[in-house]
């Protein structure tokens, strides 16, 4: 049994308005991520996966408030911690978060070795400035990245350059998880590979241990990630392998969303879209039963009614949110 | 299908510079191309390839540095105001961003009537007027009683991309532009605009003119496909030809380099 | 556009400015309509008179007198015409005339007059003492007659042909004028200035005639400002390049300096309050076209005004309806700084002597120049020159307010 390097249960945080309304923005999430895998959580905007990226940091600060739920780190129960210490003994070192559009994050009056300098300064104030050089070159070196760029400005690095280059210095302390918000959607096609290839030769360099990557493009997933979730309103809808997810989805979302991916391959253009009309609920005040039961074909009066719960399917790791079996689940795919 | 293709909107040699003396910037780079009656084109190109400002010449609202476009094989002639305006009975655009499309301090009502008074409506009784943009609502399957005097930030992204169609059924061009119609919509809600936009390509024979940067939307939608690299068109054809069998490198290496779901990357190799 | 309205009105530093502002506004119109006074009419025959209420004296005389026995009315009487420095006075000279200083109590005034009546003697010569301080002592001593005396005074009038006098009334010490019943009496708040005009009256007209300049100046820099800025930003081509010739030559040149030149160059007779307004305007124009064209540039490529091409409107259309809402808000937080900018302006033309002319309407500036010319600040006499400084304080400060209120409003980036 691999060791899990992350692992949710029953996270619940919410955004808490300044009319203290709550905002329930991640409800009741649990998810495992192994040592040696990665993990891909898809889902349309405002589905919640990027406020779950911030509340696996467990770094919070207003309006984002923890709720409920635990989070685990390689073994170290981290719910609830305050901030200052989250900041001093997880991120970077147990934890490394790359927002999305991070390459914006470099100073642009600075060079790179100087900001790689503050970043291992902020948790060994020790360390000399040619121990630091010395690192960073090794570690460029080591991930393919040119030595020269240590010594360049942001402004003079393109887009996708300055994406690897903060992708590095996130893991340059070697934590446990990387958590990768979007990394490559600014970017152009070209560019957007490169980072992936990236991504996956960090984990098998050994510089992190495992990876989540939060992203709406569901092809790009596929070939990243070992294993898939999808959001939906906050709550997690579809778990399972990447193929498990991307060819044979239960849920009725994830079904509608991988029938609406565009990719040119051949047998595409006779392959009819799915469409699902509607928009997700407010989360303000959100439905009482299932969130999806508005815009759902297989809706039954039940589904407004009791709150549903993720059901496994027989021990495989494989889960889904629906009160119908995965016979029934099948049987009206089939018959549609 | 129409029997002979015509051509609708074709180009020779047309190029854009900006600026002058050493800040000289070659947007468009002497391109040709040939649009037919009723055809689905997709411009594909990266950003910075100059496909915006290709765009923008063909609506007419920047004037080319050098080359000709011709309007169903004629010179196209947009030398005054009035000439622009009758132009523009024929060709229409659909932007990216549904939410700067529209002026925030007027009703959307005003966007529908524009239309109809574009195509010589202005002296219809109002009635008429209503129950033409209540037929156009209810082709995008917007309800227009629900929308009647809302602004713009009352509505979603995409509900007002939809407004955009239905303001399309009202005016009937000949040609449109869609400049990324989808890039800023939901993937769940991205079929319906397509389908719609094909609807009304099949009941009117309007020709279609994608501008975007991704492939797979352009091989789904389109009859033929045109490959922008630095101002220049590399490759052109029929979608199977341009995406299934690439001759040129560049297209090559941009159709590998999209991530696909039955052939997974190598990442070994770049 | 409710909305926005109600917004502005939520915001503390607009509400303040406002609140400054439409108190000031309110002042300036309904006063002239309580106090009908003429603004410049010198009322007063000698200069800086301190504020206070004026009664008539001669009406006070033959007003109906009431008896009031006020127990302190006797010692403020005499404290009030012996203040604590003639009492230093008069010790030092019995001091020098041998009196010895531990029986003198300056605060015994019984004692220490009837010392004083012992040992004064104007005509003695005393070495080292000033001509000055020798008046001094004798316009003192003046005063001091009769201080404890009880009796009243006796009015006496010329009588027949003769011009004698004659005895008419006695005015006792205990007889009070309800002043309310004294047909004459003038409140002065602020005296008057060095010509003998009411400070107040004079300052709210000039207030008034401030704003109006402030306002003519400011409306026409900004619609100067805009309508160019427009058309540059919306054209383009030779247009922008001749137009942002000339806001850059105004730009570069001081306009201090040119308003100088021009109010120089008109003249004193053409120069009226209008005038001045309307050279102020036409010499601020280039701020407010710079920044309006700037904008405009950026909004001319957005998708909503492509889309009205598209949709058959005309560039005029397009520019009103398009283009003029997004810049709306910045061009009233411009307008709001070019009418504070023009007070201040105005206030600093007419300082030097070059505003507008002096003998009919006064302006704050003309009161701060008179007030200046006429050393009030050299003399002690406040009135003449603090509050019109203040006036001029609170008109800017409460403008600056309200834009910075409804630039928090309208620049949602700003806000914290």
């Amino acid at each position: 049994m691999a060791k899990v390097m992350l692992e949710t249960k029953e996270l619940t945080t919410k955004y808490i308005t300044r009319f203290n309304e709550g905002i329930y923005a991640v409800d009741r999430v649990s998810l495992k991520v192994e040592e040696g895998k990665s993990l891909g959580i898809a889902g349309e905007s405002g589905c919640g996966k990027s406020t779950l990226a911030l509340s696996l940091m467990g770094y919070y600060f207003a309006p984002l408030h923890y709720t409920s739920g635990e989070i685990i780190i390689d073994g170290r129960n981290i719910s609830g911690m305050k901030p200052d210490d989250v900041r001093k003994s997880i991120l970077g070192t147990e934890i490394s978060y790359i927002p999305q559009s991070a390459m914006n994050a470099l100073n642009p009056t600075q060079k790179i070795i100087s900001f790689i300098q503050d970043v291992i300064q902020a948790h060994d104030p020790k360390a000399t400035k040619k121990e630091i050089h010395e690192l960073a070159q090794e570690r460029f070196a080591a991930l393919g990245l040119p030595v020269e760029v240590l010594q360049k400005y942001p402004v003079e690095l393109s887009g996708g350059m300055k994406q690897r280059t903060v992708i590095a210095i996130s893991v340059i302390l070697k934590p446990k998880v990387l958590i990768a918000d979007e990394p490559s959607s600014a970017l152009d096609v070209t560019s957007q590979k490169m980072v992936i290839k990236m991504l996956r030769g960090l984990m098998e360099g050994g510089f992190i241990k495992s990876m989540i990557f939060i992203t709406h493009e569901l092809p790009l997933l596929f070939n990243v990630t070992d294993d898939i979730m999808v959001m939906y309103a906050g709550q997690m809808v579809e778990k399972g392998t990447a193929r498990e997810a991307v060819f044979d989805p239960l849920h009725p979302y994830a079904r509608g969303l991988m029938g609406s991916i565009i990719v040119p391959e051949s047998g595409l253009r006779g392959h009819k879209l799915t469409a699902i009309a509607g928009v997700p609920p407010n989360l303000k005040k959100p439905p009482a039963g299932c969130r999806f039961a508005e815009r759902c074909q297989l809706v039954r009066p039940e589904c407004r009614e009791t709150s549903v719960r993720m059901n496994d399917v027989n021990g495989t790791g494989r889960a889904y949110r629906c009160l119908r079996t995965e016979a029934q689940l099948r049987e009206a795919y089939q018959n549609a | 299908m129409p029997s002979e293709p015509k051509p609708c909107l074709s180009g020779q040699g047309l190029t854009k510079i900006f600026g002058n003396g050493r800040q000289k910037c070659c947007a468009v780079d002497h391109v040709d191309f040939c649009f037919n009656e009723g055809e689905v084109v997709s411009i594909v190109g990266e950003s910075g390839s100059g496909k915006t400002t290709l765009s923008k010449m063909l609506l007419g609202l920047i004037n080319p540095t050098e080359g000709e476009i011709y309007f169903q094989g004629q010179k196209r002639d947009i030398s005054s105001q009035k000439k622009k305006q009758e132009y523009w009975k024929n060709i229409q655009a659909i932007f990216q961003d549904p939410f700067s499309s529209f002026n925030i301090f007027n009703k959307i009502d005003g966007v529908l009537l524009d239309c109809i008074h574009m195509r010589g409506g202005r002296r219809l009784p109002q009635a008429k007027k209503v129950e033409l943009m209540t037929e156009a609502c209810a082709f995008v399957n917007l309800k227009f009683e629900e929308l009647t005097n809302k602004y713009p930030f009352e509505l979603s992204g995409g509900q007002m991309q939809r407004l955009m169609i239905a303001r399309i059924f009202l005016l009937k061009p000949k040609i449109l532009l869609a400049d990324e119609p989808t890039s800023m919509i939901d993937a769940c809600s991205r079929a319906t605009i397509l389908d719609m936009l094909m609807q009304l390509r099949n009941e009117i024979g309007m020709t279609i003119i994608f501008i975007t940067h991704d492939i797979g939307l352009a091989y789904y939608v389109s009859d033929s496909v045109y490959i922008m690299e630095h101002g220049r068109f590399v490759e052109n054809g029929s979608a199977d030809e341009v995406i299934l069998h690439a001759k040129e490198p560049y297209t090559k290496r941009l159709i590998s380099d999209v991530p696909k779901i039955h052939e997974v990357w190598d990442l070994t190799t770049v | 556009m409710k909305h926005i309205l109600g917004q502005i009105f939520h915001s503390g530093k607009f509400m303040v400015g406002f609140c400054i502002f439409a108190a000031l506004l309110l002042t300036v119109l309904i006063y002239p309509l309580v106090i009908k006074d003429p603004p410049l009419g010198i009322i007063a025959q000698g200069t800086f008179f301190p504020p206070g209420v004026y009664v008539s004296v001669y009406d006070s005389i033959g007003s109906n007198a009431y008896t009031l026995n006020l127990t302190d009315a006797a010692a403020r009487r005499i404290a009030s015409k012996l203040s604590s420095d003639d009492r230093t006075a008069m010790l030092e000279w019995l001091v020098r005339e041998g009196v010895p200083a531990e029986e003198i109590d300056i605060a015994d005034t019984q004692s220490l007059l009837s010392l004083w009546e012992k040992n004064y003697d104007p005509t003695k010569d005393v070495p080292g003492l000033t001509n000055a301080k020798r008046n001094y002592y004798i316009r003192l001593n003046d005063s001091l007659k009769g201080l404890l005396s009880a009796q009243g005074l006796i009015l006496a009038a010329p009588s027949g042909s003769g011009g004698a006098l004659q005895q008419t009334g006695v005015i006792n010490q205990t007889d009070y004028v309800n002043v309310s019943e004294v047909p004459s009496v003038r409140v002065l708040p602020l005296g008057t200035d060095n010509f003998g005009r009411d400070v107040l009256t004079e300052l709210v007209k000039a207030t008034q005639v401030s704003l109006q300049i402030g306002f003519v100046a400011g409306i026409i820099a900004t619609l100067i400002g805009l309508s160019l800025g427009l058309l540059a930003g919306y054209v383009g081509g030779g247009v922008d390049d001749v137009i942002v010739f000339f806001t850059n030559l105004f730009t570069v040149i001081p306009s201090i300096v040119l308003l100088i030149l021009i109010s120089f160059s008109i003249g004193q007779d053409k120069r009226g309050p209008f005038t001045i307004a309307v050279v102020m305007g036409f010499t601020s124009w280039y701020w407010t076209a710079r920044a309006v064209r700037a904008q405009v540039i950026s909004l001319r490529n957005r998708d909503h005004v492509n889309l009205s091409k598209l949709s058959g409107h005309s560039i005029p259309h397009i520019i009103l309806t398009d283009i003029l809402p997004y810049i709306a808000s910045y061009v009233v937080m411009a307008l709001i700084l070019q009418i504070s900018l023009a007070i201040l302006a105005e206030a600093s033309l007419s300082i030097l002597g070059l505003g507008p002319r002096t003998t009919e309407v006064p302006t704050l500036g003309l009161m701060m120049n008179w007030a200046m010319i006429y050393q009030a600040q050299i003399l002690g006499k406040w009135w003449a020159i603090f509050p019109v400084v203040a006036v001029i304080a609170l008109v800017a400060f409460s403008m600056n307010l309200m834009n910075t209120g409804l630039d928090h409003v309208f620049n949602p980036a700003l806000r914290d």
